[in-house]
């Protein structure tokens, strides 16, 4: 095993059809025009010393390091900002440059702390690396005039120092903020030899903008900006390439070493979905796997209100298992069911639908997805033909024109948020449709077109609203449709859509967005060039979530924006490995690869491999399980990865749910909120303690590879092996790559795949087969999945969640940047610092009419039920609008939330909630009970510690 | 009301939501598409008890979802 050091060619690589030959000290380099001298030299294999350049930031030309002489041109230029030339012949080192660059470098050691040997960037420095390769020997100028030395250090953020003593202003942190993640944070302040580095306003950095994505830290070449975790462990000694285990962006990062120490996370360059780049969450939230909640021994119960019995593996594997089979003996085979997680791998998540179908014999099979993006599969594969996005990330730097619809990428996808902001700020058009005031809507150079700050449960109006504007006024591709779409469904479609209550002028009174704006936006997106839409939870989680997935399709279809880069459909999935988990079989009516269950030349696939034979009837959803359960019929569970108390809706209505069955299997990280109703606690294992592959929203497979032994002594896949075994169902996988070579055999879209091919190519984007070797960077070009692309009428049906004078006011829950999902992971970690609770956005006129103010706790209340929590004041939301996230279980948002769902998928209405606000000074009976609910079983399992 | 006129009652819901949404395309596509819908995607269990719900008067089913119904029913028999 080795530290993994990428390249760093100094500038960036440039792409240009032309190339140009220089010569460098001799050697003779050809390079894409535009490209750097010091570029050019690197790639001949000549390192110029530099301290301000690095590949990933534009060059900058400050540090004055990398001086070089041009026969033919006069001076010593910095070949980080001079463009190689055909027939230049440059020369990096002779006796002139030498001196000059030694002299430079006297001057920054002037001003620089002499403590190498003790300092935490030892061995890992470029000033110390660049001190010795001009080869200074000796600094003439003392210590005793003006220096930086006693400056003092910046230690408020968790994860990092700013040691402002051991800065040289090279401005590399200052770029990364700006370039590489766009919130520009930092900044130089003053000028000269005042000149330092400051976030914010001269705040500390935990005050400051600063977003905490480790751009910096990254990029500084000194210990100026260093890892805590660093200072305190020290450097490491060797990496592992894996992938993150947070949102669906899935950036690729090394983990760096010190034996099975993690001592940090650093994105990696050649990652292709994250380019280099990280958040807060990847970066630095890792500590949840050391935490001390982590229960590592299996632990079981006869009743809930038992305590925890520590127990062996095989006894805790043993009982579960007697307990299914005679659940299934008394109530019949279809009486039990299992939960895949989008947190777990491909290779796990097909082995627990493996284990429901082929063990417990039936399709009770579902999985996180039902709650977030299932309304995305049954959309896309109605009008597409597949139930995944159609781009890789990197098709939004072609992109003209971006919408955004119901995402908040900033604090969900922030590393892709940093691309697309990177593509707004050189030029292209921002239409944002969200009913809050996303951060993107304004943001350090970028600024929407248009934002539609539409009422909650409008979207289909809405954007059958596009619609109507595209087609009655002539924007629509006529030529696209006709050779790529059903062109007589279209024609119906456009009839269908230029109806008057689709007018601008209709659906303004029904949304409450300005006719005006809705047609700026319709034109713009028609007619803009490269159209891509990007869409999150705020589509999906709503009583039409398919309808609206639809008719974005509708939008893209119409206006050709489909089947080449900077175009397309874009779903922005939230956990690691929803796509995954999906394409995995976790639904209950779909086999592997989005084969419906019915589909008996399928099944006959699996009935082979698996030597039983598969039931041909859907099985239960989530909430459909819950449903049976209260009603008797449902009464054993195997939950892998997901809290379904916390994350669900209706929270009383789970709880009854879970309590009415007896025996509920929670596979988990910790005693999440669901484990209060098990009896049976299987203790999971991170990302860092299996291999494996995640899938993430760009349809794009990485490996997940152990660097650290479980601490709970098994990973996931052979804990769920274990359990078929004690089933009688025998498995018998040595790796998680076996698993990977029985998806490729029995799944059209995963033929090609191979943890040898993922090792090798770095990732592959399904589908990947035969007529695609290695991978499907963008889908649907030439013609659709299914052949011709399907327009659908997507009529508005208006959400039976009404508001009235017992509930005013329309609630909708979302994510913040710092916390994850439930926080099951966050919470357990620093980001706490950041967002200890959640908060109640509540427009200024909302509060003052209720006596609320900024800070105050308040009363929200819905039909469910009530929770307490703290206000915050903000213009962000529209009067009538109020926002809140669903991280902490001591606010459990879902006490709140109704069970209406999309109508196609089950997939709850999360976005739309009539509720009531009212100041108060208790906390709801709800929360006290929960409160004290939850502390008891805590206490239950304390013997177990 | 009990648990299990509740759960009747929320699978009337689900399957007038189901109808209610295919309307758009007539009422004779309309009652296939739901026909179709509640067969690919609601377990057997579901299925037999909204059956169960229908042929005991069917309280709350709207026309288009009590045709798609009637016509599950038959194919269950056949």
């Amino acid at each position: 095993m080795k530290l993994y050091n990428e390249s760093d060619h100094g500038t960036p690589a440039k792409k240009a059809t032309s190339e140009v030959k220089l010569s460098v000290d001799g050697r003779v380099v050809s390079v894409p025009a535009g490209t750097s001298v010091m570029r050019a030299a690197a790639i001949a294999g000549i390192g110029v010393p530099k301290l301000c350049a690095t590949e990933s930031l534009e060059a900058f030309g400050s540090c004055r390091m990398c001086l070089v002489e041009i026969e033919g041109r006069n001076g010593t230029p910095a070949s980080c900002t001079t463009p190689a030339a055909e027939g230049m012949v440059v020369h990096t080192q002779n006796e002139r440059l030498k001196k000059l660059r030694r002299g430079v470098m006297e001057l920054y050691i002037s001003d620089h702390p002499l403590d190498c040997l003790t300092c935490s960037a030892n061995g890992d420095c470029e000033l110390q690396d660049m001190a010795g390769a001009v080869g200074l020997r000796e600094v003439r100028y003392g210590y005793d005039g003006e220096n930086h030395l006693k400056a003092k250090k910046d230690e408020s953020n968790p994860y990092f120092t700013f040691d402002p003593s051991k800065c040289i202003v090279c401005s590399r942190c200052v770029r990364a903020c700006d370039e590489t993640q766009g919130t520009l944070a930092l900044t130089i302040q003053g000028r000269g030899f005042g000149s330092t580095v400051s976030a914010s306003q001269n705040q500390s950095f935990l005050e400051s903008e600063c977003v905490s994505c480790g751009a910096c830290i990254k990029a500084c070449p000194t210990a100026t900006l260093m890892e805590k975790s660093v200072i305190d462990i020290g450097l490491p000694e060797h990496s592992v390439i894996t992938t993150c285990a947070y949102c669906g962006v899935g950036c690729t990062f090394k983990a760096e070493m010190r034996g099975e120490e993690v001592v940090r996370m650093v994105p990696f360059d050649d990652g292709k979905a994250n380019q280099g780049h990280s958040c807060v969450k990847g970066r630095f939230a890792w500590g949840y796997t050391t935490h001390k909640e982590r229960v590592l021994k299996p632990m079981i119960r006869a009743k809930v209100t038992d305590p925890w019995q520590e127990v062996s593996w095989e006894r805790a594997i043993t009982h579960a298992a007697s307990e299914i089979r005679r659940l299934q003996e008394a109530h019949g085979r279809g009486a039990v069911g299992g939960i895949t997680s989008s947190r777990c791998t491909n290779e796990e998540t097909f082995l627990v639908q493996k284990l429901v179908r082929a063990a417990f014999g039936n399709n009770n099979v579902d999985t996180c997805a039902r709650v977030c993006h299932s309304p995305t599969g049954y959309g896309l594969k109605t009008t597409f033909g597949t139930s995944a996005g159609t781009q890789d990330f990197e098709s939004v730097e072609h992109a003209d024109v971006i919408m955004v619809i119901g995402a908040n990428p900033t604090d969900g996808h922030p590393v892709f948020a940093s691309r697309m902001k990177r593509r707004l700020r050189a030029g292209a058009k921002l239409i944002v449709i969200d009913p809050r005031r996303i951060d993107l809507v304004r943001t350090p150079h970028v600024e929407a077109s248009h934002h539609l700050a539409l009422q909650p449960g409008t979207n289909v109006a809405v954007l059958t609203g596009l619609a109507h504007v595209i087609v009655s006024e002539g924007l629509a591709n006529e030529a696209f449709i006709r050779e790529r779409c059903d062109f007589d469904e279209y024609l119906q479609w456009a009839e269908f859509v230029k109806r008057p209550e689709y007018s601008p002028e209709a659906v303004e009174k029904v949304s409450g967005v300005p006719a005006e704006t809705l047609r700026g936006a319709a034109r713009l997106y028609a007619s803009g060039g490269n159209g891509a839409i990007y869409y999150g939870l705020g589509v999906t989680e709503h009583s039409q979530g398919s309808t609206a997935v639809m008719a974005i399709a509708n939008l893209a279809m119409a206006t050709g924006n489909l089947g080449r880069p900077g175009v397309g459909v874009n779903p922005l999935r939230g956990q690691n490995n929803v796509q995954g988990s999906c394409d995995m079989g976790s639904f209950p009516h779909e086999l592997v690869g989005y084969r419906h269950v019915s589909d008996a030349a399928v099944r006959a696939i699996f009935d082979k491999a698996w030597g039983v034979k598969v039931d041909p009837e859907p099985g239960l959803r989530i909430s459909n399980m819950i449903d049976s359960a209260l009603e008797g019929s449902f009464k054993g569970i195997y939950i892998q990865g997901e809290d379904i108390l916390q994350s669900d809706p209706n929270t009383k209505h789970i709880a009854a749910g879970l309590g009415a069955m007896e025996c509920v299997i929670v596979h988990d990280l910790f005693l999440n909120e669901t484990a209060s109703y098990a009896h049976v606690f299987l203790p999971g294992s991170t990302f860092l303690e299996k291999d494996g592959t995640f899938t993430n929203a760009e349809r794009r497979i990485q490996l997940v590879r152990k660097v650290m032994t479980p601490r709970n002594g098994y990973a996931d896949w052979e804990i769920t092996q274990l359990l078929s075994n004690a089933l009688g169902y025998p498995m018998h996988y040595a790796h998680p790559s076996e698993i990977m070579d029985e998806i490729a055999r029995t799944t059209p879209t995963f033929t090609g795949v191979s943890f040898d091919k993922l090792d090798r190519l770095g990732s592959i984007q399904w589908p990947c087969n035969d007529r695609a070797p290695e991978g499907t960077p963008v889908m649907h070009v030439g013609s659709f999945v299914r052949g011709k692309g399907r327009f659908v009428l997507t009529e508005f049906v208006p959400t039976d969640e009404k508001t009235g004078p017992r509930f005013p006011l329309l609630l909708t829950t979302g994510r913040i940047l710092t916390q994850y999902n439930v926080g099951a992971q966050t919470r357990r970690t620093a980001n706490e610092v950041w967002h200890p609770e959640d908060r109640l956005e509540i427009h200024p006129f909302d509060a003052e009419e209720r006596g609320v103010k900024d800070g105050d706790w308040v009363k929200l209340a819905s039909r469910s039920g009530e929770t307490t929590l703290r206000a915050q004041v903000t213009d962000r939301v529209a009067p009538g609008v109020v926002y809140t996230t669903f991280h902490h279980p001591s606010t459990q948002a879902n006490v709140v939330t109704s069970e209406y769902a999309d109508w196609a998928t089950s997939c709850p209405e999360y976005k739309v909630t009539a509720v009531q606000v009212s100041p108060t000074r208790e906390p709801a009976e709800w929360q006290t009970q929960y409160a004290r609910m939850s502390a008891d079983q805590r206490k239950l399992a304390e013997p177990s510690k | 009301m009990s648990a299990s006129a509740a759960y009747d009652e929320k699978l009337v819901y689900m399957a007038n939501q189901i109808a209610r949404n295919f309307s758009i395309h007539g009422e004779e596509k309309a009652v296939a598409s739901t026909l179709d819908h509640i067969r690919m995607f609601w377990d057997p269990r579901m299925r037999a008890r909204i059956l169960d719900h229908l042929r005991a008067g069917g309280v709350g089913l709207e026309p288009t979802t009590r045709r798609a119904l009637e016509l599950l029913s038959l194919a269950a028999t056949e």
